[in-house]
């Protein structure tokens, strides 16, 4: 696979095309009729929370949010690759994943209403909590690959980046530890075209992302992040490689973010109607779509349906974990050390006694 | 027992670690096949294996970060940075995720991750080569910041750093390196973080330093005892969490004391003590507590050093100064 799409040449693996045909056969991954459907339904799942959490925002009931619409297919397509014990080291825009390896609702809506606790991720293994400097965590990818090897687990990390990390030192080094190292780490870049307003063309010279990695002499392959087969199938090899050749792997998966950057961000200021136009054709929920009721395996009416219930859970999960939610003073030093040194266990005190002299005066 | 300088002091404890817990590994510039520019950890790789003691490629960044994904899966990495002024390309991960990601994961994920940093000057060396910025470290919550003065306590310090669950920013005085031996039991032994020692007790003036200055107030303490001055040695040991306790003790009992250290004056570790004077031992004071620092200047280059680093002379003169005030 590496060889037939040399990001040298700017080639870019497909497997359908924007009205859903089959364009790339020998591409197109083992996959029974249900496990379509899923990906499909797990697609429409993380756009239905997604639209409603930007909803909640908008109420006031989260905070700022970084919406996945229009890049959907990438999680989801991780997800149903990580295996149990493998690594997810995220970014902040990868959804789907976050799922499929564990990480509930609730704890996505807490983070977003401003709680640690959300980051928790008390029933998913080997989920590291979202990163805000951007690319800063690809090292921390490097080095649990790192530690897999050393430890001779059949692990593998995945960590993710945007298309703006790129251009940061840290980019660099990751793949170039990883490399030197040779361990079993799939970098994965989700270009969505920009980073907040900068467009792609300012962050790099080079003809395309995937072929950084030839600078640090591992694999890279570009692959339509917005086709959900094409995503599996690289996805599959990319694990299969990094896990028997013990190599890291570089994927940049082309897509386009079809929200804003966060619930902050306004994209109207930056890009124009007739290029988002042109990338609603190539939505990945739309062209799988079209594929399935090609194959009669969805329909209008399953559709509606079923984001209905999703909704109605969506919802239901929200009202429960906004009734229950609470940061009690406790919590702001607990987690600061695993050992809490006296001086800020005096702190707590301290303050604890001027609180209860502010109750005492109402 | 055995003597053994501060290098071999340390060379001990990595050793001994790395004996007792396969998950310690030892990576940095230079630190795997040559044994560090110091010397620190010389023969562990022979000994220990490739994949246990290691040169990492040439990049800060990637050394604390990598160390990072080690400690998340259950590693517990003992990394170099080469000198104290090549940190700062570490410093986004020291900051961002070693300190933060035991709270960020709510206690999910421990990061027991020991970071070597020689640090000081005096030894005329190239720019860059010779900070002494620990105050910026100490300022970080979420770190523990340690400093040993004698081979003993760089022995027992590094185990306890390597043994903690938290991490640990371990300063290494490259001044006195090699300048002092003593005699050090060969067994496991640990001295813990947290706790500053008293290491001349005294009664006119309490003297509190750290690391390389230790050895600086102890020729001005031949002086003063010359002059007739009682002074009580407090030698900090750890930075943060700093043993106020200690340090409001003696004040209590010496009503004086002098913070000396080769630090920029303001804002620094000294500033901190003078606070804990202040707030701990303000009715016992017979003098102003009096920081005696570095200039808030870059370290000079070799040829202006002197005017730059603490000498006995100017410890002594403001000891006298304070008891005299």
């Amino acid at each position: 696979m590496f060889d037939q799409f040399d990001p040298a040449e700017d080639k870019m693996l497909q497997v359908i095309d924007n009205n859903g045909k089959v364009i790339g056969k020998e591409w197109m991954p083992q996959l029974t009729n249900e496990e379509m459907v899923k990906l499909y339904k797990d697609m429409l799942f993380v756009r239905t929370l997604d639209f409603m959490i930007v909803s909640y925002q908008r109420q006031g009931r989260v905070y700022t949010y970084p919406p996945n619409y229009g890049q959907e297919a990438i999680g989801v397509a991780a997800g149903a690759v990580l295996r149990h014990d493998d690594w997810l080291v995220p970014a902040f825009r990868e959804m789907g994943a976050w799922l499929a390896k564990g990480v509930s609702m609730k704890e996505i809506f807490m983070f977003n209403m401003g709680f640690e606790e959300g980051l928790k991720f008390t029933d998913a293994n080997h989920v590291l909590p979202f990163s805000v400097p951007i690319a800063s965590q690809l090292l921390h990818g490097a080095g649990i690959g790192y530690a897999i090897k050393y430890q001779k687990k059949d692990e593998v990390a995945m960590a993710f980046v945007g298309d703006g990390g790129t251009s940061e030192g840290d980019f660099h080094e990751a793949l170039n530890f990883a490399g030197v190292w040779k361990v079993p780490v799939i970098f994965v870049i989700q270009n969505n075209q920009y980073a907040i307003s900068v467009p792609v063309k300012m962050q790099t010279a080079s003809i395309n992302l995937a072929i950084k990695s030839k600078a640090y002499g591992i694999k890279g392959i570009k692959v339509d992040g917005n086709d959900i087969f094409a995503m599996l199938t690289v996805f599959r090899n990319a694990h299969e490689y990094a896990r028997k050749e013990q190599q890291a792997v570089l994927i940049e998966a082309f897509t386009y973010r079809k929200g804003a950057h966060t619930t902050s961000d306004d994209p109207t200021k930056y890009r124009t109607t007739d290029e988002e136009k042109e990338w609603d054709k190539k939505d990945p929920l739309r062209r799988m779509k079209l594929f399935l009721e090609k194959n009669n395996l969805w329909s209008d009416a399953e559709e509606e349906r079923i984001t209905e219930e999703y909704k109605k859970e969506i919802d239901r999960q929200f009202l429960e974990t906004e009734q229950t939610v609470q940061y009690p003073l406790e919590d702001v030093f607990k987690y600061m050390y695993e050992e809490m040194p006296q001086d800020l266990r005096n702190q707590q005190i301290e303050h604890e006694k001027f609180l209860q002299w502010k109750n005492a005066r109402k | 027992m055995k003597a053994m300088n501060i290098v071999n002091a340390l060379n001990d404890a990595l050793d001994i670690k790395l004996t007792e817990d396969k998950n310690v590994v030892i990576y940095g510039e230079d630190t795997g096949f040559e044994g560090g520019v110091f010397r620190v950890t010389e023969g562990l790789q022979k000994k220990h294996g490739v994949e246990r003691v290691f040169d990492s490629p040439l990049a800060e960044s990637a050394i604390a970060g990598t160390a990072v994904g080690m400690a998340a899966a259950g590693l517990r990495p003992v990394i170099e940075m080469q000198f104290c002024g090549f940190i700062y390309p570490a410093f986004n991960q020291i900051i961002s995720h070693i300190t933060r990601l035991h709270n960020r994961s709510r206690g999910r994920y421990k990061m027991p991750i020991v970071i070597r940093l020689p640090y000081g000057g005096g030894i005329n060396a190239l720019e860059h080569h010779s900070e002494s910025m620990e105050a910026m470290f100490a300022h970080i919550p979420g770190l523990k910041v340690v400093v040993p003065s004698t081979p003993h306590d760089a022995k027992g310090l590094l185990i306890s750093a390597i043994e903690s669950d938290d991490p640990v920013l371990f300063l290494e005085p490259k001044r006195i390196y090699r300048a002092i031996k003593q005699e050090v039991s060969e067994e496991k032994f640990s001295v813990p973080i947290g706790k500053a020692k008293v290491l001349a007790p005294g009664t006119d003036v309490t003297v509190v330093a750290y690391g390389a200055m230790i050895r600086e107030v102890q020729k001005a303490m031949v002086m003063a005892k010359e002059a007739g001055y009682s002074v009580e040695l407090i030698d900090l040991r750890t930075i943060y969490p700093l043993d106020k306790e200690t340090i409001a003790a003696s004040v209590k009992k010496t009503g004086r004391i002098i913070f000396v250290g080769e630090e920029p004056r303001s804002f620094g570790v000294g500033s901190e003590i003078m606070a804990v004077a202040n707030e701990e031992a303000f009715l016992h004071l017979e003098a102003p507590p009096k920081r005696v620092a570095a200039f808030d200047v870059i370290v000079p280059y070799p040829r202006g050093e002197h005017h730059y680093m603490i000498t006995p002379e100017k410890i002594f003169y403001e000891i006298e100064r304070t008891i005299k005030f």
